[in-house]
């Protein structure tokens, strides 16, 4: 019986070092399996640079009429089927540019929201903002209005603090 | 279909170019046609779609789906879209800049109109030079464009070619001896179809654009 036990242990033994072995194989192969499947990688990066494209779009048509944002990604150039290398740094271009034109927005979004803040403080109290000269640009608005805080009758309206805010009619 | 409608043609797109996009696709047609000025009609057609064309549209054309999968195709090619345009979007800039979508010869005038209506990137080659079917293949080695004066292509270029030689790059320029002139009787409309863009859209612009020269 101890014999049985024991050549049925070593044939168990023998067994799990041969599956071990096969599992160390497969990691050591796979460890040293440096070859990509590049066409996967092209697809997967061309998937990633169309996604960025739409993103560029939609920032570009949000930022109209700001003006002074840079759009363009530079191209490795073509027609031609670009490699896995010139894919990934365009799409690495087009990240950056991506993130660059939201952080431009937004710190102009900011800007812009305290300029809307000041119009209605400067209409408020326009003796406050004297001189002051709020357009359309500044608020991220088409268009040539302005709100200009300004004394009324000249000189006269200056010297007696008779400030008022005119508000332009548009593009000449 | 009836004999009014253009029989549209099925290019061949090179397995190799297939693999890598697998929505692209070449559509052509060929049409009898007199290459020269443009009727009174189709030049009313231009006025009609300069009208219909306006600054805001061109701001939020990017977005619309055709055009957005034309950018990206090109982004994917190596070109960059905001310099060598797409073809809607340079013929809407063109509008903007001249303030109206000029006649430039009844071929260029219903390729216009066919790009303009659909946003499908149209090409015409004059078909009498043609050997054979046309296609889309990758330039092969020392292989040039227009004979052997003519530019080389650097290996692997996408162009559009018959069964003898490259006749133009994808999008852009035309060897000479395939370019439309007042001696072409018949013209290959083609439109070059890429991910994203439904076949419908594609047969339009070819009908459109074949329609267009059928009226002249």
């Amino acid at each position: 019986m101890p014999e049985l036990l024991q050549d049925h242990f070593s044939e168990s033994e023998s067994v799990l070092d041969a599956r071990a072995g096969d599992a160390t194989s497969a990691l050591v192969r796979s460890a040293l399996d440096t070859r990509v499947d590049e066409a996967a990688a092209r697809r997967s990066l061309r998937g990633q640079i169309a996604r960025l494209e739409c993103e560029l779009a939609a920032l570009f048509t949000a930022a109209y009429p700001r003006r002074g944002l840079e759009w363009q990604v530079p191209s490795p150039g073509g027609p031609r089927v670009l490699d896995v290398g010139e894919l990934e740094a365009l799409r690495d271009d087009m990240a950056e540019r991506v993130e660059d034109a939201r952080r431009t927005l937004r710190d102009r979004a900011y800007v812009e929201r305290k300029n809307r803040a000041r119009i209605e403080a400067l209409i408020a109290d326009p003796a406050r903002f004297r001189w002051v000269r709020i357009s359309n640009e500044d608020i991220g608005e088409p268009g040539c209005k302005f709100w200009h805080s300004r004394p009324r009758l000249g000189l006269i309206g200056m010297l007696m603090g008779w400030w008022r805010v005119k508000i332009s009619s548009g593009c000449p | 279909m009836s004999t009014d409608e253009a029989t549209v043609l099925q290019g061949r797109v090179a397995p190799a170019l297939r693999e890598e996009f697998p929505g692209l696709g070449f559509f052509y047609s060929i049409v009898p046609a007199q290459p020269g000025r443009t009727p009174s009609g189709v030049k009313k057609h231009l006025r009609y779609l300069s009208d219909r064309m306006h600054g805001r549209r061109a701001l939020s054309l990017r977005r619309e789906p055709i055009a957005s999968a034309y950018r990206v195709f090109f982004r994917h090619i190596g070109l960059d879209p905001d310099e060598v345009r797409i073809p809607l979007e340079a013929a809407v800039v063109e509008r903007l800049r001249a303030g109206g979508f000029k006649s430039e010869g009844l071929v260029e005038d219903a390729i216009t109109i066919a790009t303009v209506e659909t946003g499908v990137a149209m090409r015409a080659f004059d078909a009498g030079r043609v050997q054979g079917g046309l296609g889309l293949r990758l330039a092969e080695p020392g292989e040039r464009l227009g004979g052997k004066n003519g530019i080389e292509l650097p290996d692997g270029t996408l162009v559009v070619a018959d069964e003898q030689a490259p006749l133009g790059l994808i999008f852009g320029e035309t060897a000479p001896d395939y370019a439309v002139s007042r001696q072409t009787e018949r013209v290959a409309v083609c439109a070059v179809r890429v991910d994203g863009v439904p076949n419908i859209s594609v047969e339009e612009a070819i009908w459109s654009c074949v329609s267009v020269l059928r009226a002249a």
